[in-house]
């Protein structure tokens, strides 16, 4: 219940939305206020928990997009036969309230002080949620971290936060590849992550990068295989699955 | 053998099931199988939510680690796969 949380147990509590922000014509950002929020890590995710008048409930993750220190801030996908996204990416407006628990999560997290290694963060789709949140951490400390971003999307109108990944720090370097449509012009690349492409655009595996993938099962299955061929250890890569969507 | 279904998702997943389980954050814990002895962690397991409850597969040789079966409020919680799990 709201009001209740004790501290290091995971309780539902009540969010109220601020704001909401189509980022393309199928995700929607989210700003929440919950009082006595305790704040959260770069990386980790929410559970969202919507109730039907009916009684009925469906629970879903969602992961963080701002960083610690930040409005809590969700981005959400609608998928087409999902029972919570429709929701949240149409129906859901500035002050309706939901429920949330959390922060989840201490395993896919950046806490930004890992100086001495490179990030590689290769994203599918909406698995570029939780980078931002890594990448304006990064920001917020200063930090000098030099950090590769990989990004998958179906097309350029399916960029998430591109106006913001266009005006990346120094020291933050980010590629787009597009596997579905690709606009005239279109100098970048296209296609699916695949070896060859993680070769041209990721750290050398002996600059012991520490690598976040996050995205749809075989995303993330593709991705990482593909890395360890590439030389990086195992025990480097971190990933994240979702499901539910369709390929990046 | 590896688990290869694209409805598998993996332990982050459920970080938050697994904190109401343990009482505390899960999925950097370490996870031991009990039929191969591969450890890592639990983030890294293979996790399926719609099977009959939430099924978590070992990455390496796919044997059940853990099963939950929610029933009326209560988390009904099998552990027999791991033959340890370190927070």
């Amino acid at each position: 219940m709201a009001g209740t949380a004790v501290r290091g147990r995971l309780t539902w509590q009540v969010a109220t939305v601020d704001a909401v922000c189509d980022e393309t014509p199928s995700v929607r950002t989210i700003v929440l206020s919950v009082p006595g929020w305790a704040g959260h890590a770069a990386g980790q995710h929410l559970d969202v928990q919507v109730t039907a008048e009916d009684g009925y409930s469906a629970q879903r993750s969602y992961s963080i997009a701002s960083a610690p220190g930040e409005p809590l801030t969700i981005t959400v996908e609608r998928l087409e036969d999902g029972e919570v996204s429709p929701y949240l990416t149409d129906e859901l407006r500035a002050r309706d309230e939901i429920e949330i628990r959390g922060p989840i999560g201490g395993y896919f997290v950046w806490a930004g002080d890992d100086a001495a290694t490179p990030l590689l963060l290769v994203a599918g789709g909406s698995g570029v949620v939780p980078f931002r949140s890594i990448l304006r951490h990064r920001h917020n400390l200063g930090s000098k971290v030099p950090i590769r971003v990989l990004y998958s999307a179906r097309s350029l109108p399916d960029v998430i936060y591109r106006a913001e990944l266009d005006h990346a720090d120094e020291g933050v370097t980010v590629t787009y590849t597009l596997t579905r449509q690709q606009p005239p012009g279109w100098t970048g690349h296209a296609g699916r992550v695949d070896r060859h492409l993680l070769a041209e655009v990721a750290w050398p595996a002996d600059t012991d990068p520490l690598t976040f993938v996050c995205g749809p099962t075989p995303f993330v299955e593709a991705v990482a295989s593909s890395l360890v061929d590439l030389g990086y250890p195992g025990g480097r890569i971190r990933t994240e699955r979702y499901g539910g969507t369709e390929e990046p | 053998m590896t688990v290869v279904d694209d409805n598998a998702l993996d332990g982050n997943a459920i970080g938050g099931l697994l904190h109401e389980v343990f009482g505390t954050e899960m999925t950097a814990a370490v996870a031991v199988c009990r039929s191969c002895g591969a450890s890592g962690p639990m983030a890294e397991t293979v996790v399926f939510l719609r099977a009959p409850g939430t099924v978590v597969r070992c990455r390496a040789c796919s044997s059940i680690l853990m099963v939950v079966v929610k029933h009326h409020q209560l988390n009904c919680v099998d552990l027999y796969g791991l033959a340890a799990l370190e927070p």
